[in-house]
């Protein structure tokens, strides 16, 4: 139902795929909502005794209970829910820390959920074509202020207040993977206070 | 001119390494230091071979750091074409030569938390300069090593010396084997695996890494090709308007280059991309044997490696 699909745009935009089983000696699963659905979907197709050596942690959020049952039922190694990406990452970095080559990564969800998962992925020294995505559920983006530098999750209208410094930004499709954040751009710099009516551009 | 751009340098000192193998150092004539290089670097060596001019890459094995003479060894192949012949019998110290700019097509990956390196026989020598790197910046690296015995290992008995907890060595007449399943099973997220060597040891690595879940990313490997021999053919070169003949001991490349006609290359080897060559027109069959293009592109009849592959046929016509 919520796979989504984001029209083309210029290179730095990140692209999502489809997630497939891949021959590892671990299998890490970081996935928020219905990114759950990229998983049991996955599950499908995944060979016997797959997800013996799987560890998912998953962060429900607004999805509730909605996922719970049918990815226990997956029988995974290890199974975490969270109630937050924070709370999360305590977790994830252990994992990442004691983790060996053969260990392969999946993420799914939201943008800012994948986008900080990989990375700490990467940091870890996974390269990141090496690392699967599937997009799915809200499109909401997370959105750096180029003239603070602070963050804004879960932005939704183009342009936005930003939440730290107040001005008003448009989003750009330019992508850090570093910051794992859009670039959000002063709108009204060159005539002060002409700011256009904002639009639901990610829901 | 192509390649990598030449160097005059002067061979100062031949040594007899083993039954094998034996080692160069190059200087430059005019006594200047040489260009900086990375481990696993390679020049390609000119060579007047009374009237035939043979090019054959070798990796540098000299410490990067140390740019006023390179080195490289040499294993003598009874059955090549004639280069390492050449090098063993009639390069002595003093002799002027010509080599090629150095070319890197076996980076070390500086960005990975440790280096896995595996060699087998005189594929050791592109790890003895990336060793050096390493050691420099206290790198965290771990050589597996095999050979045929310990007559034949190059450098063996120093690399041990020196890194005792970082080298292992395998003897194949000592029916030791490296247990690379179990070697690659306990590696750190964030390792990078090198193989050189033999092509069946290569296809090895690489397989069970794959297997085993490696990203394509963090396995590395080199293996020069020799131009194979084959039956003498005809090409047309068509922007040169001039018909060659390739000789059963000689590459396309060597012949097009013989008949003055300037084409790109740095590895000749199989494996840069840099000789690609369109195809005009033919008819006949290819003998394909780089590791540069693909299955479909080999199928597809519109493009030779002309450092490596070959042509059977009536008609050859190449963009160049
Ligand atoms: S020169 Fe490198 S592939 Fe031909």
């Amino acid at each position: 139902m919520s796979k989504s699909v984001l029209e083309p745009s210029i290179p730095s935009r990140p692209v999502y795929g489809e997630l497939a089983p891949r021959s590892g000696k671990a299998h890490l699963f970081i996935a928020d909502a219905e990114g759950a659905e990229a998983i049991l979907d996955m599950a499908k197709t995944a060979p016997d005794g797959f997800f013996a050596r799987a560890h998912i942690i998953y962060i429900p959020k607004a999805t509730g209970e909605r996922y719970l049952e049918r990815l226990e039922s997956l029988d995974p190694g290890q199974l975490y829910f969270g109630p937050s990406y924070e709370a999360a990452l305590p977790r994830l970095r252990r994992t990442l820390a004691d983790a060996h080559m053969g260990l392969q990564v999946y993420l799914a969800g939201t943008e800012g959920l994948m986008g900080r998962a990989m990375q700490e992925a990467t940091e870890a020294g996974i390269p990141h074509t090496a690392i699967q995505s599937e997009h799915r559920g809200s499109t909401a983006r997370r959105v750096q202020c180029v003239h603070c530098k602070g963050i804004t999750e879960e932005v939704t209208t183009d342009p936005f207040q930003c939440s730290h410094c107040g001005l008003h930004l448009f989003v750009r499709d330019h992508y850090s993977r570093r910051l794992a954040a859009f670039m959000g751009v002063c709108i009204d710099a060159e005539d002060p206070g002409d700011i256009p009516e904002p639009v639901e551009r990610f829901t | 001119m192509s390649g990598g751009g030449k160097i005059p340098v002067t061979v100062t000192e031949v040594v007899r390494v083993n039954e094998l193998i034996k080692r160069f150092k190059f200087e430059r004539s005019d006594g200047g230091l040489l260009p900086t290089f990375s481990g696993g670097a390679h020049t390609v060596v000119e060579m007047q071979d009374y009237g035939t001019s043979r090019l054959n890459p070798y990796s540098l094995m000299s410490d990067p750091a140390d740019t006023s003479a390179y080195t490289i060894s040499v294993r003598r192949d009874d059955e090549g074409r004639g280069g390492s012949l050449f090098m063993h019998r009639h390069v002595r110290p003093g002799m002027e030569m010509s080599i090629s700019n150095p070319v890197n097509l076996f980076p070390l990956d500086l960005r990975a938390r440790k280096h896995l390196m595996i060699a087998g026989g005189i594929g050791i020598t592109p790890f003895m300069g990336q060793i050096a790197q390493l050691s420099a910046i206290s790198g965290r690296f771990e050589l597996h090593y095999a050979a045929r015995n310990p007559a034949l290992a190059a450098y063996a008995s120093e690399l041990s010396a020196r890194y005792p907890r970082q080298v292992h060595l395998y003897f194949d007449d000592y029916d030791q084997r490296i247990d690379l399943q179990g070697l690659l099973d306990g590696q750190p997220l964030g390792t990078h695996l090198y193989v050189c060597g033999p092509k069946g040891m290569i296809a090895w690595v690489r397989n069970t890494a794959e297997a085993a879940g490696w990203p394509r990313e963090a396995v590395h490997h080199e293996e020069f090709l020799a131009p194979p021999s084959g039956k003498p053919f005809e090409v047309k070169l068509a922007v040169s308007n001039k018909v060659i003949q390739v000789g059963e001991h000689q590459s396309l490349l060597e012949a097009i280059e013989a008949a003055g006609v300037d084409a790109p290359y740095l590895c000749r080897g199989g494996c840069c991309g840099q000789c690609e060559t369109d195809v005009i027109d033919y008819d006949g069959t290819f003998l394909h044997n780089d590791h540069w293009l693909s299955e479909e592109q080999h199928a597809g009849g519109k493009k030779i490696m002309p450092c490596v592959s070959r042509f059977e046929g009536k008609t050859l016509v190449l963009d160049r």
